[in-house]
């Protein structure tokens, strides 16, 4: 995982390596001072030398002067370093995800994608400048604390060694424990959002059965669960403290009777006593440090993980190497003993299973079938949003892998059965299918897909914002919009995966006839509920459970078509709104 | 760590990790003293807070100054005895200030805890208690961050921030009292560095929340803009939008990379500047406390008693600013919190509540099961209780409805439903169909008119009353994490098994149930993703069967629903409609043709009524949506 996630700092390695030399030079000349100041004690003091420890004493402001001057700089190139590799892990993972088929987005939910390129990335980022900032300095400051100490007085030096590990295995300790304690805090965390998200989806339910009390008294329970779960790993957490305090003072009470008596029998100087002390408390200091990044790494690994997992999804839709960049002129589809499952060559069972159809240039054709009967993935093989697991897609004669994807995609115009508008105004959400249209253009697809009228009765026309999600239109009317956009392409195919299921039967009669008389020449595919949306159509084909059951003509598969007569039978009296 | 963008701190368990925003409070003195009063009840325990923090603070500074004496006094001059004497002196202020310290954790994480436990608590209970037209203007990203990010801020702020603030104030203090003690003329020399370390640190700290606020604007838009993206990932590829999307994508990505190594730079560089001015601060004190020792006006142990408050003086400095913003953003999302709690809450006036009569009162002649059994109860003027039998007549008057004063959305609506009849509305898509049903309820409440309920004002009816005299299954099925049987409990919360199954099995559900892996006990997760949108409505069907109301609202949904289910869910909605007064919002014909009356409402407003057959002869807008798909041909 490291090795994955150093490629994005890799352009920044220079910077790595001005923080590491200045982080040392910082360190070590922050860590001259109490051995300097001894030098004025033990020397200066005893010899009334003024000139001396004049000199020592600039010697020490100009080293704090170095050192404000090398840690600005260390901040400087941690910040670029950091946010250069935020930036383009975000890049490439944006870069990835874009590519992804939707057999890849189906994978991860939307949620967490959005997670892994915001907060994920944002928590490596701090890490790597913490890292850049604190863990190059705990060791070296370690290091050269005990240098510096050692130089002093070797058997004092032994009780360093004894605390040490004392304090390394207290804290340890004590995260491990806390560990499991923060899990359960987690999950309780995560229980008591979905219980406020649920009730917030579902306010109207709520309300609707006079439940208020009962969801107040599920919330307690939930909260003090959570308040009780915190609490223990709280009172955990905060014994790190006293016993960092404990072994730290207990070290100085040792440092001072050994090291006073060593002073008082005139072996060590009070200067050097005194800096010694100083270097105890920079060693504890810097291992306390540690600490602290131990946990700041184990919770980035998760999000490490999280990130590395998109970047090694294997994308399965790509342009084949022998892709032409033919143009799609006439419109014609074909489907030759077509097999689909969502798990590529697992177990799964087939969600369609040797599908055969022609659909001619400029036809109108629809497909019915009850839900989960296929219909939406088979449309999703035309455009090559999956590839079948066997057998061929064609379109005008050429196999859809054999098309580049932007041009196979570009040529078809579809309307997704969960459709999306984007922020920004109308006209901008329409000019998706085609950046250089004119107004006239907008205009025309606009009202072929019955929105011209309702859009120009906005106070602000085209140029209404819509919100994120197109929240300020209603369904309906989003639906219109959404096809409308796929008709601005001036596709010669068509596509509508159900997606005039909530427009009214009159206006979607309306629709019907636009498509017939404004859109010749343009192959048509609908999915549809209504039979009276599909009656019209100069070709109907019917799925049921992934198996094509007959394909024809309304007044042909009332005739010799059970499944379809049992559909019909079913809407005989058609729908009221 | 003088970092800004603050991460949770290992100490607490929060629900997120997101950084938190710059917000400043718009009024500190009426927040704080909100904040105080939660807790009052813990005054012990504030108090006890403060001394174990004075105690804690003392200590260190005291254990400081001891050195002063352990030097001149016993080690110098060599005298153990005393040594040991002193030191087993100065370990007990050690273990004094320890065991203050834990004390003092302890006591905050508690009533920290306590506090965000309330808040959270109060916040919720509020919620349940707000219109509906508040969640129809706040969307849920917004109150779920009042839970998260505000009370979590919050919380780190009783927990950290405040003790580090009061600690570091305390250190800061006793630093400065000791130093003058030990030497006035030397601190008045380090004083001048320190006036420079307070001027820098108050400049920059200024100067880099400017850049932080900056960032967290950029980062808002970047973070905007992936999630739409990303939602919206499926459209981008159908449309081969993809370059696009990157063009922009990058230029964000861009600007926050510039931006936020700005804002990192400049929230990074008070730390090593505070550290190496308090070297400076130490280097002076030695020089000077060197010379002055040699002129005799100062001794050894002094200086070095001395040198440990110059050492340790930079880090409150550090301290006290940076908590300072966190207390601040805290006070910020406080401030959310509340005005959230001071929203009105839905006005509930009705005093006629809803009764149980286990006989059958009087020569009342209503023999149907669904209303015998209800009576409203009012108060009359002399005190005694008034019973009305519930018999399910709803009327409208002439209602007049808009949910925001701007827009009227529906016109002068009246109609009359009598105890039994089925009513049915239909029209296109937003001609105001569901909202008609959300009025009886008193989702929301109408703007001119009015509604009576068995004669009643619907105003006057207490809308837990109300609403529990309704049944409604609502066009989005939601549904609650938990076993289907705890779903279709919800209807009537001391329902038996026996009752939920039978519920299940007049709405045609049970067969579906009994089929799930685990039958009643399969647990449904996510709002009932691991269902199909059929099977969560015969749920929805079960659920309000259960309770078993006197009048319904049926507003049916049945898009995307395969002809299979649709006709289970027909049968099952078939059951519910017996012998009550239903609210249809139908857009099958056979509802719609057995309805008593039915209404067909275009842009708010009442355009035909009559039954089936009537509305046929009359060949207007009923026809027309019925013969819809064959106008054209």
């Amino acid at each position: 995982m490291i090795k994955k996630l150093y490629e994005y700092i890799k352009p920044y390695s220079k910077y790595l390596l001005y923080c590491f030399l200045l982080v040392s030079t910082e360190v070590v000349c922050e860590m001259m001072m109490p051995l300097l100041m001894s030098k004025i004690i033990d020397i200066g003091i005893p010899n009334k030398n003024i000139g001396f420890i004049a000199g020592i004493g600039v010697l020490m402001v100009l080293l704090a002067v170095i050192s404000i001057a090398l840690g600005v700089a260390n901040m400087k190139f941690s910040a670029l370093a950091s946010q250069g590799f935020a930036a383009n892990l975000r890049e490439s993972l944006f870069n990835k995800i874009k590519a992804f088929s939707f057999s890849n987005i189906d994978k991860f939910s939307t949620g967490s994608l959005v997670t892994r390129l915001t907060s994920d990335v944002t928590q490596l980022q701090v890490t790597v400048m913490m890292m850049l900032r604190m863990l190059l300095r705990a060791p070296l400051m370690l290091i050269s604390a005990m240098i510096f100490a050692i130089s002093i007085n070797t058997q004092l030096s032994s009780i360093i060694f004894a605390a040490i590990p004392i304090l390394i295995f207290g804290i340890l300790l004590v995260i491990r424990t806390a560990e499991h304690l923060y899990t359960t805090t987690q999950r309780r965390i995560d229980s008591l959002n979905s219980d406020i998200q649920e009730n917030l989806i579902a306010i109207r339910v709520v309300k609707a059965f006079v439940r208020e009390a009962y969801e107040k008294l599920k919330f307690s329970k939930v909260n003090n669960a959570l308040t009780e779960a915190s609490l223990k790993a709280g009172n955990l957490i905060s014994l790190v403290m006293p016993l960092m305090l404990l072994v730290m003072n207990s070290a100085m009470l040792a440092v001072i009777w050994f090291g006073g008596h060593k002073v008082g029998t005139g072996v060590m100087g009070t200067g050097a006593f005194v800096s010694f002390i100083s270097y105890l408390m920079q060693i504890l200091f810097s291992v306390m440090m540690f600490s602290f990044i131990f946990i700041l790494f184990a919770r980035s690994e998760a999000c490490g993980k999280r990130i590395v997992e998109v970047i090694e999804t294997n994308i399965d839709i790509e342009d084949s190497e022998n892709a032409k960049d033919l143009p799609i002129k006439n419109g014609k589809i074909e489907f030759c003993h077509v097999d689909f499952k969502y798990v590529a060559g697992g177990e799964g069972k087939n969600v369609l299973s040797d599908i055969n159809f022609v659909i001619e240039p400029g036809e109108f054709a629809a497909i019915v079938g009850g839900t989960g009967s296929g219909k939406t993935t088979l449309v999703n093989l035309i455009p090559r949003l999956y590839d079948t697991t066997s057998g061929e897609v064609l379109v005008d004669g050429v196999n859809v892998r054999d098309y580049k994807l932007e041009t196979l995609r570009h040529s078809i115009g579809m309307v997704l059965q969960k459709n999306v508008l984007f922020s920004g105004t109308i006209r901008e959400n329409l000019l998706w299918g085609n950046e250089n249209a004119k107004q006239s253009d907008l205009e025309k697809s606009a009202s072929d897909a019955q929105a011209h009228d309702f859009i120009t009765s906005l106070p602000e026309g085209y140029d209404t914002e819509l919100g994120q999600g197109g929240v300020n239109v209603s369904g309906g009317q989003k639906q219109r919009l959404c096809i409308a956009r796929a008709m601005a392409k001036k596709p010669p195919i068509l596509i509508l995966d159900d997606s005039t299921s909530a427009v009214d039967t009159a206006t979607e009669a309306k629709l019907r006839k636009a498509f017939r008389e404004n859109l010749r020449g343009t192959t048509v595919l609908i999915i549809a509920q209504r039979i009276s949306s599909v009656k019209d159509a100069d070709k109907i084909i019917v799925l049921d459970d992934g198996k094509i059951c007959g394909i024809g003509t309304h007044e042909e598969l009332l005739k010799n078509n059970e499944v379809y007569k049992e559909i019909c039978l079913s809407q005989q009296e058609g729908m009221v709104s | 760590m003088a970092e800004q963008t603050s991460r949770r701190p290992a100490g607490t368990g929060g629900p997120h990790g997101m950084p938190m925003g710059v917000g400043r409070p718009k009024n500190l003195k009426q927040t704080v003293k909100r904040l105080f009063g939660y807790f009052n009840k813990n005054w012990l325990a504030l108090i006890a807070i403060v001394l174990t923090l004075i105690l804690s603070s003392g200590s260190m500074l005291a254990g400081s100054y001891f050195l002063k004496p352990l030097i001149n006094k016993y080690i110098i001059p060599g005298n153990f005895n005393g040594l040991l004497m002193a030191l087993a002196g100065l370990a007990i202020i050690y273990v004094a200030g320890i065991f203050a310290s834990y004390i003092q954790t302890r006591l905050t994480i508690q009533v920290a805890q306590k506090t965000s436990n309330t808040m959270r608590r109060e916040l919720f209970d509020k919620l349940q208690r707000l219109p509906l037209k508040y969640f129809d203007t706040h969307t849920h990203g917004e109150l779920m961050s009042r839970f998260t990010n505000d009370i979590d801020n919050v919380q780190i702020m009783l927990e950290q921030s405040t003790t580090q603030l009061i600690s570091s104030v305390l250190t800061f203090i006793g630093s400065v009292i000791m130093m003058i003690i030990l030497s006035p003329v030397l601190f008045l020399i380090t004083a001048m560095v320190l006036a420079l370390m307070v001027f820098l640190s108050v400049k920059i700290g200024g100067k880099s929340r400017q850049y932080f606020k900056n960032q967290q604007k950029i980062l808002g838009d970047l973070n905007g803009y992936i999630e739409e993206t990303i939602s919206g990932l499926k459209e981008i590829k159908v449309f081969s939008h993809e370059e696009k999307a990157i063009t922009e994508f990058n230029r964000l990505n861009e600007e926050f990379r510039t931006t936020a190594s700005n804002a990192n730079f400049l929230a990074g560089i008070i730390m090593p500047i505070m550290m190496n001015l308090n070297n400076v601060c130490y280097a002076i004190t030695a020089v000077f406390g060197g010379i002055l020792t040699i002129a005799g006006s100062f001794d050894v142990g002094s200086l070095a008693a001395f040198l440990q408050y110059s050492r340790q003086f930079g880090q409150p400095i550090t301290q006290i600013t940076s908590q300072l913003n966190n207390i601040l953003a805290a006070m910020a999302g406080a401030e959310h919190v509340f005005e959230v709690m001071d929203q009105e809450p839905e006005v509930d006036s009705g005093e006629i509540m809803l009764t149980h009569i286990n006989e059958h009162t009087d020569g009342n002649s209503i023999q149907n099961e669904a209303t015998s059994q209800w009576a409203w109860k009012s108060e009359s003027p002399d005190g005694k209780p008034e019973l009305i039998p519930l018999k399910g007549d709803v009327r409208f008057h002439n209602v007049t409805f808009s949910y925001d004063d701007k827009k009227t959305v529906l016109r002068e609506i009246s109609l009359y439903a009598k105890p039994g009849q089925t009513i049915a509305l239909v029209g296109s898509t937003g001609a105001g169909k569901t909202t008609i049903t959300n009025l009886i309820n008193r989702f929301y409440d109408i703007t001119k008119g009015t509604i009576t309920y068995d004669g009643i004002d619907v105003r006057k009816i207490k809308k837990d009353s109300l609403r529990q005299s309704l049944g409604m299954v609502l066009q989005d099925t939601h549904l609650f994490t938990g076993t289907v049987m705890d779903n279709i409990r919800y209807g009537k919360l001391d329902a038996t098994d026996e009752e939920c199954i039978q519920a299940a099995k007049t709405a045609s559900a049970h067969s579906f149930i009994s089929r799930l892996p685990d039958g009643y006990r399969t647990v449904i997760t996510g709002d009932g993703a691991n269902l199909s949108q059929g099977q969560r409505q015969l749920i929805a069907i079960a659920r309000v069967n259960v309770a078993n109301p006197p009048v319904m609202i049926l507003d049916e949904a049945t898009s995307s629903i395969d002809t299979r289910t649709e006709r289970l869910i027909e049968k099952g909605m078939n059951a519910l409609m017996k012998g009550r007064t239903v609210f249809v919002i139908a857009h099958r014909l056979s509802t719609v043709r057995n309805a008593d009356a039915i209404m067909v409402i275009e842009n708010g407003e009442i355009i035909e009524r009559g039954s089936h057959d009537d509305l046929l002869s009359q060949k207007g807008r009923y026809f027309q949506l019925y013969t819809g798909a064959n106008i054209l041909d």
